[in-house]
């Protein structure tokens, strides 16, 4: 059995046709789709490398079966930046050289950019807990907690670490 | 991966009747556990009907002051919840425990009750499992046990079940509602999980195409307090070594009433009855907690890695009690006490 499978994507419409039951958000999004920026490692829901929003929250796309993303919205890492302006998390990421071997990284700023969605200024324990499901076996992650405090200082001078974002109940 | 039918419910009857009619057909909410489990081969379903779109998503208040949890509210949304952060704190902490934000994010309450357990052997499709593959043996008997059961395994099957979230609804005395084939029905939580025994392949007590449409939280009194305490290997995003949900009411210095569950010493969310009959009408003292903790766990047989979660289970539990007893106190809160 094949189905048809639309979804919105970055703000784009998008279909793709003869799509398997078996295959993952993911694999639509990196094969079907042409958006290899959410990295297919476990494929276990382990690791975060394939983490993207779906419907504004952030899930592991190997785990959405595909038809189960039929109408919904997802953002990818490409679709982060402003044209050729970066976010600042990515900014920070490449300022602080929080990227070794990358592979974990586009999971990580999609993890980062959600965490500062929710929370101004977090705190080093609330950074580790929000990245806790984003796993990289090369930086010791000393340098990314690094990136996400600059880029939430930069989006929020005032605030001081521990403050929830403006209209966040959580 | 096998290959499958998908198919979209729209309505409760609809969906039973679609895994009912197949006896390879299955459920399929959030995910988490159940899409892994295809890529691995540890399950090959011939037809997934997904539920995620059934209108099974809100909680809402019962008459008598309890609360019904739709079984599609995902974990991150319950534990988000102001009525359970407020009067089920130990269930928004054992929910916050579980995975990763993105699990949470995904992950759904009846599913979260439904996920297997993360013994290796039986992820391992090349080893033999008597839950995976009934009849095949247990690799886990002569392999590495740090992980598995203490309380109520059998020769068959030394797995634990994964849950946080079902440790608290054990301690909770929630109710799981069904339907099925049959009708409905509503199932206490404690005897919603089976104990492997000679059949480790059932998780549960559900029939097939039985499909859990919510879990109900009865009422709890203002005076109750409750906590859950997670001992992994490491801070976050790891299963649980051992785990204790209490909930406790003094009166005079007197436990009252007490609920207590372990996680991660059994097949089941292992609610400890012994303890309770202990701490009921006792003194709130560590002597009373841990002639309480060595009331449930006398009976504990370790496997070769894994009597440290004896003592673990002991100490955590004494642990949480002195917690929850110092924080009600003899005395009644001042105003600047009041959360």
């Amino acid at each position: 059995m094949i189905v048809r499978v639309n979804v919105t994507v970055n703000g784009e419409q998008c279909q793709a046709d003869d799509v398997w039951p078996g295959e993952s958000l993911l694999y639509l999004l990196r094969e079907r789709l042409g958006l290899p920026g959410a990295k297919n490692a476990c494929e276990q829901g382990e690791c975060g490398s394939c983490t993207v929003y779906l419907d504004g929250v952030l899930v592991c796309a190997c785990l959405v079966a595909a038809g189960q993303a039929q109408g919904r919205q997802v953002r990818t890492v490409e679709g982060l930046a402003d044209g050729a302006e970066l976010d600042p998390v990515q900014q920070a990421f490449v300022e602080t050289g929080a990227v070794q071997c990358g592979f974990c990284t586009p999971g990580l700023v999609v993890a980062a950019h959600d965490l500062l969605n929710r929370v101004d200024r977090p705190t080093d324990p609330e950074i580790r807990e929000a990245l806790a499901g984003n796993l990289c076996r090369c930086t010791g992650y000393e340098k990314i907690l690094e990136a996400v405090r600059l880029a939430a200082s930069r989006r929020n001078p005032g605030g001081r670490p521990g403050e929830a974002a403006e209209g966040e109940s959580r | 991966m096998n290959p499958f039918e998908y198919r979209r419910a729209t309505d409760v009857a609809e969906a039973v009747a679609a895994v009912a009619e197949r006896p390879d057909a299955v459920f399929l909410g959030g995910g988490t556990n159940l899409v892994d489990h295809l890529k691995l081969g540890v399950t090959r379903p011939g037809r997934l009907v997904d539920i995620t779109r059934l209108p099974l998503d809100r909680v809402e208040p019962l008459p008598g002051g309890g609360v019904r949890v739709g079984a599609n509210v995902r974990n991150s949304d319950l534990a988000a919840e102001p009525v359970i952060r407020s009067r089920y704190p130990v269930l928004a902490q054992a929910l916050l425990s579980g995975a990763s934000g993105q699990l949470r994010n995904l992950a759904t309450t009846g599913g979260n009750l439904l996920q297997r357990t993360r013994c290796v052997y039986f992820q391992d499709i090349t080893t033999p499992c008597n839950k995976r593959m009934p009849g095949s043996g247990c690799a886990a008997l002569d392999g590495y046990t740090r992980h598995h059961a203490v309380l109520g395994a059998s020769p068959q099957c030394v797995a634990v079940h994964p849950s946080d979230m079902a440790v608290a609804l054990a301690a909770l005395d929630a109710v799981v509602r069904t339907h099925g084939p049959a009708g409905q029905r509503a199932i206490p939580l404690v005897e919603f999980h089976r104990l492997p025994g000679a059949q480790p392949e059932r998780d549960t007590v559900l029939d097939h195409g039985e499909l859990i449409t919510a879990v109900d939280l009865p009422a709890v009194p203002a005076t109750r307090r409750s906590a859950y305490r997670k001992v992994r290997d490491r801070a976050s995003y790891a299963f649980a070594l051992v785990s204790v949900a209490a909930e406790v009411e003094l009166r005079d210095g007197e436990i009252s009433q007490a609920r207590i569950a372990f996680g991660g010493l059994a097949h089941k969310p292992w609610r400890a009855q012994r303890a309770e009959q202990v701490l009921r009408g006792a003194p709130a003292t560590a002597a009373t907690f841990q002639r309480a903790a060595e009331a449930e766990l006398v009976g504990a047989q370790p496997l070769a890695d894994n009597a440290f979660k004896v003592p673990l289970a002991r100490n955590t539990l004494v642990s949480v009690l002195t917690e929850l007893t110092e924080l009600t106190g003899a005395t009644e809160p001042t105003q600047e006490d009041t959360p």
